[in-house]
């Protein structure tokens, strides 16, 4: 893992580019707290187990994106055994409505929407066969029962940070109700994504425990799980 | 009579768009730098300056701040002594669709409330003032909805204590908790209708974020016991350690807001409008 020194003036943050910024930032916090890891899904969707609650995830490879009325209709769908649009076993789902694609540009601005809003069909969608969601804020206590149940986890990223998220996005191609425009199941080829783990999928929520994590002594959060 | 072609107002209102949704507010900024400054949280720390760095991507290569680019609110001071000539909503109406179609901003209005359906531009929320003068003042406020999905409305009684208020003011952003993008902008409308309320908490989000520090806390008059309550009101927010993204700090809101209007004897109508760290707006004049 590369180790950088934080950016500690504002003119040093201002100077730094977003990745390398990150990276150095990401690296200093999991020094003292979280790990920082390498993802690529589908391939290493056996290392999921593995995460913990708090970890920052570089994440590449495939993602659908999907939002409330893509939701909805695949639930319809799901209850109505009716052929989904795309194979929903073993993906990873954006909650994410990106803006329009300015010229010259891969993808638009293209940042997590509030999770909540659809907490009442992940549990569908997880016993579908889906593994891993990204959004951001909290979960309901289904949700985060479901994930415990289907061994998959809970992403958060960086909320409100379309522009940012947008450059980490190397193709997009639209799948499927395309009539919903924005809403519509974009299928997104991501590199180093950055995310932080948010409930795992031992079904530790981050919003409960964080308080806890951060009383622990420094010498011990060190300690290396990977 | 000055009179103003509603051509005019609807370049004006199609660049200020735009400008709101590409370049995030100095204030805004200057506010995020400085708590980027004094947040001791490491992992809020990053998570602000993910914030300032995702600004800085947005203005430079002409990315929208945030995906969600919003329901467009427009306000429009009309001076008293201008003439439009033509028609001043449609061509506010067309230069938000023009603006939102150039500045490659998404379609966040569904048409139609309950059937939903494909999300477009238009239309957008306007609201029309008439003021003294000769010009035309135009201000884009994108609201996005992970914010405005946690707005409130308290109607107290007349005898409701300042504590009373607090408390709803600090328990909507407790209930809004890490959903709607922390650190946040909390606007606050006290007094006039239940409507009015809603649309004054709205305003005081337009109004400048000011330091703490410069706060004139100690003067007399009208505006001291709002500033002083505002002041009071972030700090008391700022210990709820949500911070940034919900995952703790004490930059849980970069600032209140508060307007008031008088009401009637009968009753306090209080309204919290928050908004997420993308407070984006834009001001023209004609």
């Amino acid at each position: 893992m590369v180790r950088l020194r934080s950016p500690s003036t504002l003119s040093e943050v201002e100077g730094l580019s977003f990745s390398f910024a990150l990276y150095a930032l990401s690296s200093t916090l999991s020094e003292n707290y979280f790990k920082m890891i390498k993802l690529r899904v589908p391939s290493q969707l056996k290392q999921f187990d593995r995460l913990k609650t708090g970890d920052i995830v570089l994440l590449s490879g495939i993602i659908y994106t999907a939002r409330d009325q893509a939701h909805k209709r695949l639930v319809e769908a799901l209850k109505k055994h009716k052929k989904l649009p795309f194979d929903l076993k073993d993906q990873v789902i954006y909650y994410c409505g990106p803006s329009k694609t300015p010229k010259g540009k891969i993808i638009g601005s293209s940042g997590p929407t509030t999770a909540s809003r659809m907490d009442e069909f992940t549990p569908v969608l997880l016993k579908a066969g889906i593994r891993g969601m990204i959004g951001k804020g909290s979960r309901s206590k289904e949700v985060i029962e479901a994930v415990k149940k289907y061994k998959a986890v809970y992403f958060l990223t960086y909320a409100g940070c379309g522009a940012l998220l947008s450059k980490y996005v190397t193709k997009m191609k639209p799948v499927t109700y395309k009539d919903l425009g924005a809403e519509a199941i974009y299928r997104l080829e991501v590199k180093d994504f950055p995310l932080i783990v948010g409930i795992d999928s031992g079904g530790n929520n981050i919003y409960t425990i964080r308080n806890t994590q951060y009383a622990i002594p420094k010498n011990k959060q060190k300690k290396a799980r990977f | 009579m000055r009179i103003i072609r509603a051509d005019k107002i609807k370049n004006l209102v199609s660049e200020l768009c735009i400008l709101a949704n590409l370049n995030l507010r100095k204030d805004v900024l200057t506010k995020l730098k400085s708590s980027y400054s004094k947040e001791k949280n490491k992992r809020a720390n990053q998570i602000l300056f993910a914030i300032i760095q995702n600004a800085k991507i947005a203005r430079e290569e002409g990315i929208a701040i945030c995906q969600d680019t919003g329901m467009p609110v427009v306000f429009v001071g009309i001076g008293q002594e201008v003439f439009v000539s033509g028609d001043l909503k449609a061509a506010i109406m067309r230069g938000v669709g023009s603006g939102y179609k150039k500045g490659f901003l998404r379609g966040s209005v569904a048409k139609n409330p309950l059937k939903r359906g494909k999300p477009g531009y238009l239309p957008c929320v306007i609201h029309i003032d008439i003021v003294k003068g000769n010009k035309i003042k135009l201000t884009v406020l994108p609201k996005g909805f992970g914010c405005e999905n946690k707005s409130a409305l308290k109607m107290f009684k007349p005898t409701a204590g300042i504590s009373e208020i607090k408390k709803f003011i600090v328990d909507t952003v407790k209930s809004a908790g890490p959903d709607a993008c922390p650190p946040y902008i909390v606007g606050v409308g006290i007094g006039g209708t239940a409507d009015y309320a809603g649309l004054l908490a709205k305003k005081a989000l337009l109004r400048k974020l000011q330091a703490p520090s410069s706060l004139p806390v100690r003067q007399a008059g009208k505006l001291q016991a709002n500033y002083k309550l505002e002041y009071d009101l972030l700090r008391e927010i700022n210990k709820l350690n949500i911070g940034p993204m919900g995952l703790g700090g004490k930059t849980t809101a970069l600032a209140v807001n508060i307007e008031t209007y008088p009401t009637h004897i009968s009753g306090l109508p209080v309204a919290v409008n928050i908004s997420c760290h993308a407070l984006r707006s834009a001001t023209g004049i004609l």
